[in-house]
């Protein structure tokens, strides 16, 4: 029995994604207006002008359709002092977070104002908006806002078909951990082993072991060793290419049951045709070579057939 | 209809981070054991299973099939989750109860926030066109709204130091606690501002937990325990998410929310007010009088778990109850930026 260390398996994990959305005729309005230095409102049904505008009335819900440009300087009627910018927010020094309600406006917008130091910001104080360099039609257009009495900076009106769509780019970093059972699963696979665990109620053999048996709720503790073999419980045949696909369809992802385990687990079944592959065929891992080999169950490169008699359907009919 | 009661609570302990999986699900694990033993049940005897996490906090999708696995859901169970603190999971189990179609239901929040940028993360909760692509951050947003009280004289710096002060003391009684301590105003406003006007003490600490609360039905309810914290009255209310069209100084859903569950008359309550300010502004929107005892906890400024946070106010004051030191107990639970969505609850003992 190896056992390495019990710390669990930490590492950073960045998550990123673009969000595009579509942005419907009122966002569309005001988008395409910011792009061009005009900064559009709506009138609600109670005659207050709101901006940023909504398409329906944030108090009776009634449909809003009559759009009020306002001016593109207001007065902040909040503020909140950011010393420590995080990443992504308008601007990488110290600045406000303030509700800004601009001239014409009945209700307030939320940005950044540039001001130096909070000893510069105050409730009530005059700000305008600073445009962004390059504008695309989104609410970082304005780049922030700014007290009076710092100098213009003169920048560029965009133009251009209707702004429709908007894509926002998300990036969350996390300190991903993994479990006691799998640091312990991922670490063995770093030495070539298949390590599962039984749970003390049911007698199953999870692999990979889980936290918790999803029939007793208890934890699984004993270790088991599984061999490098087993039988292919279900497949499909991938036809379809998608973005980050590392093989030419078509392949074969297939429930691989190890010999002794009671779960099967996804995997690829290469090494014969597409369409040869069949329930019950009996298949063995395809190691990489071990200078490859990390604490990942990517050092099983795919199963390949070992050319065996089928294993028949009763001897897996439990674990599909 | 049925009535339902609160019969049991267990939560784990509030800690600024544990060293478990991402997705927190382990935290879960003895809180159901101790809650099963609490009330007697089996799994089996449970109708209906509801939880509140997030996948943001957990950085997957699909995040809480893995603390599916802690309930033990082979052979199937009948299981709900919701995308909010898990107070709004209790409530769905209410109805579930209130209906007939079960008379026992488990809830259960958890979260470990520890994982991620938290002051980032909640950005995601924000308007996806016009705010969250300027990643505004969850404590500079209550800036806003702590200035704003106190420009309207609702409020000071030295008020909400109180409302910190307090809260630790309280807290000393409380084992699950992260943040205790006997401390004064006048040493916590000595501290730098962290987004002023808010110091460190005025927000809620960084918090992993969870924690469950199983509900009953009338005779059922009877079985389980002596004395069961009867839900008299519950209801949740929603605010426009445009926080510059709002009156950030009070909170109209909470008010509307407070006025059909009928509050009057109530001894104690456990606030989910993760900014000091926030405290003040629902006793005022409450009408929480002098004699009414808040936060014996010591409320979320003493430990923060995502999901679980509201759900734990509900079990907090249900406690009261069924300690025998108070009759009449409100619970209140918060979601959304800027106390949004509000969900009011009202327990009492028979």
């Amino acid at each position: 029995m190896v056992t390495i260390s019990s710390e669990p398996l930490s590492a950073p994990l960045d998550v990123g994604f673009d969000y595009t959305r579509s942005l419907g005729p009122v966002l569309g309005r005001f988008a395409t207006g910011l792009r061009a230095h005009t900064i559009a409102g709506i009138r609600g049904s109670d005659g207050r002008v709101l901006v940023p505008p909504t398409e329906y009335d944030p108090v009776t819900a009634e449909k809003l359709t009559e759009f009020v440009d306002v001016g593109t300087e207001g007065v902040v009627q909040t503020w909140s002092w950011i010393a420590q910018p995080l990443a992504g927010q308008p601007l990488s020094h110290p600045f406000a977070w303030a509700l800004v309600k601009l001239d014409g406006a009945d209700t307030a917008l939320l940005h950044a104002v540039d001001a130096g130091s909070p000893d510069r910001m105050s409730t009530g104080m005059r700000v305008r908006v600073r445009w962004a360099a390059e504008p695309v039609g989104s609410i970082r257009d304005i780049e922030c806002f700014e007290p009076l009495d710092v100098e213009p900076t003169e920048r560029e009106a965009g133009s251009g078909d209707p702004v429709t769509m908007l894509t926002t780019p998300i990036h969350l970093t996390y300190q991903h951990t993994a479990s006691p059972e799998e640091s312990r699963y991922l670490r063995g696979l770093a030495e070539g082993r298949l390590l599962g665990q039984r749970c003390p109620a049911c007698n199953k053999v999870y692999i990979p072991p889980r936290g918790s048996c999803p029939t007793d709720g208890v934890p699984t503790e004993d270790e088991i060793e599984l061999p490098d073999h087993g039988v292919v419980t279900t497949f499909c045949v991938v036809n379809v290419p998608f973005l980050g696909q590392r093989i030419k369809p078509p392949y074969v992802a297939a429930y691989i049951l190890l010999e002794g385990a009671d779960i099967p687990f996804l995997h690829l079944v290469l090494g014969c045709a597409a369409d040869e592959v069949r329930m019950g065929m009996r298949v063995r891992a395809q190691w990489r070579p071990r200078e490859q080999w990390g604490t990942t169950l990517e050092n099983i490169d795919h199963f390949r057939p070992t050319g065996e008699p089928d294993a028949p359907y009763e001897s897996y009919a439990q674990h599909l | 209809m049925s009535e339902v009661a609160v019969v049991g609570f267990a939560q784990a302990p509030n800690v600024r981070r544990t060293p478990g999986t991402t997705n927190g699900v382990e935290m879960l694990v003895p809180v159901f054991h101790r809650l099963l033993a609490d009330t007697g049940l089996s799994k089996q005897d449970i109708g209906f299973w509801c939880s509140g996490s997030s996948d943001y906090l957990a950085g997957r999708a699909f995040s809480f099939i893995a603390a599916v696995d802690a309930i033990g859901a082979f052979p199937p169970i009948m299981e709900s989750h919701v995308e909010m603190d898990a107070a709004w999971a209790l409530y769905e189990a209410w109805v579930k109860i209130r209906t007939g179609e079960v008379d026992t239901a488990l809830v259960y929040g958890f979260g470990k926030s520890s994982a991620g940028e938290l002051r980032r993360i909640m950005a995601m909760q924000m308007d996806p066109y016009l705010m969250t692509p300027l990643w505004p951050d969850s404590i500079g947003v209550a800036g806003l709204q702590a200035r704003l009280g106190i420009d309207a004289g609702l409020w000071t710096e030295r008020d909400m130091a109180e409302v910190a002060a307090s809260s630790r003391r309280a807290a000393l009684s409380n084992p699950d606690a992260q943040l205790a301590g006997d401390t004064t105003a006048e040493e916590l406003l000595k501290q730098p501002y962290l987004a002023d006007p808010l110091r460190a003490h005025d927000c809620a600490p960084i918090t992993d937990g969870a924690a469950a609360i199983i509900l009953a039905s009338g005779d059922k309810a009877r079985d389980l325990c002596d004395k069961p914290a009867w839900i008299s009255g519950f209801e949740h209310r929603v605010d426009t998410p445009l926080i510059g069209a709002r009156d950030l100084t009070t909170s109209p859903s909470t008010i509307a929310a407070a006025k059909a569950a009928g509050v009057d008359g109530v001894q104690v309550a456990e606030l989910h007010a993760p900014f000091t300010h926030q405290d003040i502004l629902l006793r005022q929107a409450l009408g929480l009088g002098e004699e009414v005892r808040v936060n014996p906890s010591g409320g979320v400024l003493a430990g923060h778990p995502m999901f679980a946070a509201g759900l734990i106010r509900i079990g907090a004051a249900a406690a009261e109850i069924r300690a025998g030191r108070a009759d009449r107990a409100l619970a209140h639970a918060t979601s959304g930026p800027l106390l949004q969505q509000n969900l009011v609850c009202v327990l009492e003992g028979r």
